[in-house]
């Protein structure tokens, strides 16, 4: 338990590892590399034990019907951590303590307590233990852990970590993946121009990673997946002073900013549907319980969404993905394939109830997240077909395959997508390597088509391991790829037979075998050009050093003994053991379905795979299919489908030349020309005018009218002075006719008027 | 009798004597004109004499006696004005022209 | 008016009012040639008229003594004095087209209005009333008698000022008109 508390030392280990290299690193015997490697041990068994006390605190079992016992799971959250779920804890401890008053005070006391810590699971434990003991899923107890990380207009933007099934598992993955990367870079990188830079880099990339998979709140997974950005940016331009990586690296991040405003916009959505918080455990109980508007909901999936077709390279964002190959292999392998781009999936499981509410996954047959998915796995695989680069063809598989794991939430399946996350993190990785190991071979070359061939005896243990990560990938049995593909495929709901699934979703059946046929055939065909037939490059190839090979070798065996850990139900107690730890169940969950195993269902899949293995040796090794053969060069259909194919279906046209390029020129001189002319045209006119306004004022007004008043008071006192002037003139019979006049005038009124 | 027809009369009388003080530009023709005004003004007095007891006649006589101091000394006045400026206009009597 | 004047009268008041008539014809004709002649000396004369017509008024209004009083201080003394100053001013005898100034529209129209005002003032007040010598019979005797009760009982000490004042007048006549 104390791990689970504490886990946020395994970010803290790496952060330092990273701060001890870039300061250090230069002056230590192996520049650097002994510390991350160090501090990668030390994380991979403090993974490993976290993962053994989260199996140890599953296992502690919430007794209670239904509601009562998921509440009570969550007896354990502080408060100030996640605010929903004391309001949880009163709306349903009043509904039932009336209801189960008679089953004893220790049962009421359990429900009606919250946030008492161990008080509350030792009640549970010690009433009516054998009552519900028939109950497959136990309600999940995540262990919460925060502080205020600061206080804004009446809301705690808290930080912390949140751990349960997902966050362990997903710790294992980073940690295992790194380790091994780390160990192979030694090799791989040794001697380059930066290589203690590559060191610091891949520690903190990895605890940033860490760092984002401990979550406890949405800005802290805002924080984490800028950050893995970040060191994706830095580690794709390793080598920078080649033009096309900078070029790569900035596509690279440019291309997940575009997917990040989705997720801002998403985050503040989600903030003020949830009432001002950013409570991950919040958000995913209000989200369940319907305590947010589907409206909101729906509306906050599909800006995540898009975070997660730049992430995690779905179409239409996922132009990045291949470019970022110019990254050195185990950075490929490591970011590219394992850990990094499933931060999107990761985000998606996260916040599953938000999902599943909002895209109304249960009971339907078509929703954006899986036709997305879907999408993505077939045409990535597609575009595998036309490619020479080895690891762009391994680039694309990867989008194929996270296409399948975004399609299996899409259609419900939630543990079918991080098992093949899990499994899909070894072979993957395991095939990455393989190709640096061949890469490292013939003179740091990719291009398996003009440089390969024939290395199927030069470098054995790269061979074996490479064909059982694609036998793996292909889905054959009884390898891992087998299981958690026919797992996503059960899920769709669509193959006839099935049950248990959430709805049905004929479509995404149909395009992921069509999908698991391509991957066979461009994998086989990678082989054929890598490893078969005569040797196209330069030099003598020779089999890598134990540091490139015995990574390969570990990661070829938990390749093909990964699908182990979620064996179907048929099984017994021995199988579903992934989703029995890791799939949450409880108030931040929503009640999902399991699709049944289907041997049917299982036979078609693994019919798929080999047929696809079936097609791609037949068409190379055996030269089959003739008219095939070379058919882009006479035929002009397939030519232009093979130049579609090969210019990655002009979205890279299209984003630069179209979007930006319109950007760049028509826009920005329309922007220029507006403002010039209409916002310049109106400050300058407001100026004139204003200019004018003075000048005419200055000429009608104060010239006329002021001074013409204040002249006119002087020119009329002077003019009458002399009009009047004229009346003194000395003349006393004036004045006397005056005199009379006035007299008489006065005589009258008084007579005439007042009289 | 009426009363009216003698007080009328003064009232014509009077009328005439204004309108010789302001045309007349002679000296003496001033003082005659104004001797009009007082006469007119005795048949005024003399007039109302007859109903109101002999105060007016009192009053007239009295007005005679005034009227010709008047007119001695109007007339040493014009001589003095004759003997400084050698005539009696008026109109050039404008010392107090402003 | 004149006919509603004429109208009123009795047959005892004709002889009297037709001399009044004659006698404002004439003086009010005699008037207007003393303030329109151009002859300075006729002008004395015709103020002479206008004297002695004011003179037979009293005697119309049964004011003897203030009549004989006119006659003897106006036309005896205060005319010939006039017309010494005529003489001692040089003033152009004959015809002078220089007796008036230029304000003969402006005295006209004033003259006009005093007129019209106090006519209209006096016909308004008395219209119609008639002279009644009422004073004369209440008291009794002569009027030259009453007069003189009059003067040196009630306005003695007027009569004693109007005196003095002739004094006065007198001795500043001499003191103007002195050669020094």
């Amino acid at each position: 338990m104390w791990f689970l508390t504490h886990v946020w030392i395994i970010p803290a280990v790496m952060a330092l590892s990273f701060l001890l290299i870039l300061f250090f690193g230069k002056h230590m015997p192996k520049k650097g590399a002994e510390i991350g490697i160090a501090a990668m041990g030390v994380v991979f068994i403090l993974a490993l034990i976290t993962a053994g006390q989260w199996i140890n605190h599953s296992n502690t079992e919430v007794h209670g019907a239904g509601e009562a016992a998921e509440v009570a799971a969550l007896a354990n959250v502080d408060p100030s951590c996640a605010p929903a779920v004391e309001h949880a804890n009163e709306t349903v401890g009043t509904e039932l303590s009336s209801d189960e008053a008679s089953s004893g005070g220790e049962h009421g006391q359990a429900v009606t307590t919250a946030g008492t810590g161990e008080s509350a699971t030792a009640a549970t434990k010690s009433a009516e233990g054998g009552e519900e003991g028939g109950e497959e899923h136990h309600p999940t107890q995540p262990v919460v852990r925060c502080m205020t990380w600061f206080e804004s207009t009446g809301s705690h933007i808290t930080i912390g970590t949140l751990v349960d099934g997902q966050s362990v598992i997903l710790l294992v993955i980073v940690a295992i993946i790194s380790l091994l990367v780390h160990i192979f870079s030694t090799d791989y990188v040794h001697g380059d121009r930066r290589y203690t830079h590559y060191f610091a880099f891949l520690s903190l990339f990895t605890a940033s990673m860490l760092f984002f998979v401990l979550s406890q709140s949405l800005i802290q997974m805002i924080m984490g997946w800028e950050l893995v950005g970040v060191c994706s940016f830095v580690l794709i331009g390793h080598w920078w002073e080649e033009r096309p990586n900078s070029d790569a690296a900035m596509k690279a991040f440019l291309t997940n900013r575009v997917g990040d405003v989705g997720l801002l916009i998403g985050v503040i959505i989600l903030f003020f549907a949830a009432g001002s918080t950013f409570s991950i455990l919040d958000v995913n109980i209000l989200a369940a319980e319907g305590g947010i508007s589907h409206g909101l909901l729906l509306l906050a999936s599909c800006c995540l969404i898009t975070a997660v077709m730049s992430k995690s390279g779905q179409f239409i964002l996922h132009t990045w993905l291949p470019d970022a190959m110019a990254g050195p292999t185990p950075v490929s392998a490591l970011i590219h394939a394992a850990t990094m781009v499933v931060a999107g999936i990761y985000m998606v499981a996260r916040l599953y109830p938000v999902f599943f509410e909002g895209l109304s996954i249960a009971g339907s047959s078509v929703n954006v997240l899986s036709v997305v998915g879907a999408v993505t796995a077939l045409f990535g695989a597609m575009l595998a077909f036309v490619q020479k680069d080895i690891k762009k063809v391994l680039a694309y598989s990867t989008v194929s395959q996270l296409g399948f794991m975004v399609t299996a939430l899409g259609v419900g399946a939630w543990t079918a997508a991080l098992f093949h996350l899990f499994t899909h993190a070894f072979f993957k990785a395991c095939l990455f390597l393989g190709a640096g190991s061949m890469s490292h071979a013939c003179h740091h070359s990719f291009n398996m088509v003009d440089d390969y061939g024939g290395l199927r005896h030069k470098m054995p243990r790269t061979f074996w391991t490479f064909l059982i990560a694609t036998l793996a990938l292909s889905g054959i049995f009884p390898l891992s790829g087998f299981w958690s593909k026919d797992e996503i495929l059960a899920g769709t709901g669509s193959f006839p037979g099935t049950s248990g699934a959430n709805g049905t979703y004929h479509l995404m059946l149909i395009m992921l075998l069509l999908a698991a046929f391509c991957t066979a055939a461009y994998m086989i065909r990678t082989i054929w050009y890598s490893f078969y037939g005569e040797y196209r490059g330069h030099g003598v190839p020779h089999e890598s050093g134990p540091r490139i090979t015995v990574p390969l070798m570990i990661l070829a065996t938990l390749g093909a003994i990964a699908g182990l850990a979620n064996l179907p139900a048929e099984f017994g107690s021995f199988g579903l053991r992934f989703e029995h730890f890791v799939e949450p169940v409880g108030l931040y969950f929503p009640e999902l379905s399991h699709a049944e195993f289907n041997v049917g269902l299982a036979i078609v899949s693994l019919a798929v795979g080999i047929g696809g293995l079936a097609v791609g040796y037949l068409y190379y090794w055996k030269g089959a299919f003739k008219p095939l053969h070379g058919l882009a060069e006479r035929n002009t259909l397939a030519r232009t489908g093979k130049t579609i194919l090969e210019n990655k279906y002009y979205f890279d046209w299209l984003y630069t030349t179209v979007i930006v390029g319109f950007v760049k020129g028509p826009l920005a001189r329309a922007t220029n020309w507006f403002n010039q002319n209409i916002l310049d045209g109106i400050v300058n006119g407001v100026g004139k005018g204003a200019v004018g306004t003075g000048n005419w004022v200055y000429d009608n007004i104060d010239q006329t009218v002021v001074d013409g008043a204040v002249n006119g008071v002087g020119f009329t006192a002077s003019e009458s002075g002399g009009v009047l002037r004229r009346l003194q003139t000395g003349r006393i019979q004036q004045y006397a006719a005056l005199f009379f006049a006035a007299a008489a005038i006065l005589a009258g009124i008084f007579v005439i008027v007042i009289g | 009798m009426l009363l009216n027809q003698f007080l009328l009369l003064a009232a014509a009388l009077f009328c005439i004597g204004v309108y010789g003080v302001i045309v007349r530009k002679n000296g003496v023709l001033v003082l005659m004109s104004i001797e009009l005004i007082l006469n007119a003004v005795n048949i005024n007095l003399v007039a109302f004499a007859t109903m109101s007891g002999l105060g007016g006649q009192v009053f007239a006589l009295f007005v005679i006696a005034v009227a010709a101091a008047e007119v001695g000394v109007g007339l040493a006045i014009v001589l003095l004005i004759y003997r400084n400026r050698r005539s009696i206009d008026i109109d050039e009597l404008h010392e107090l022209k402003g | 008016m004149l006919g509603a004047i004429s109208a009123a009268t009795t047959t005892f008041d004709v002889p009297a009012n037709i001399a009044f008539g004659l006698l404002a014809a004439g003086m009010i004709f005699a008037a207007i040639r003393v303030v329109t002649t151009n002859n300075i000396v006729h002008a004395a004369l015709w103020l002479v008229i206008v004297l002695g017509g004011v003179g037979m008024n009293y005697l119309l209004l049964q004011a003897e003594f203030v009549a004989m009083t006119q006659f003897l201080v106006y036309l005896g003394a205060i005319v010939v004095l006039f017309l010494f100053g005529i003489m001692l001013t040089r003033a152009p005898l004959g015809r002078s087209d220089d007796l008036n100034n230029n304000q003969r529209v402006i005295g006209g129209l004033v003259g006009l209005l005093l007129l019209g005002v106090i006519g209209y003032a006096l016909i308004d007040t008395w219209g119609a009333d008639k002279l009644t010598f009422s004073a004369s019979e209440v008291a009794g005797g002569t009027s030259t008698q009453l007069l003189a009760n009059s003067i040196f009982g009630d306005y003695l000490i007027p009569f004693e000022v109007v005196s003095v004042l002739l004094l006065a007048a007198l001795i500043g006549a001499i003191v103007l008109a002195r050669r020094d």
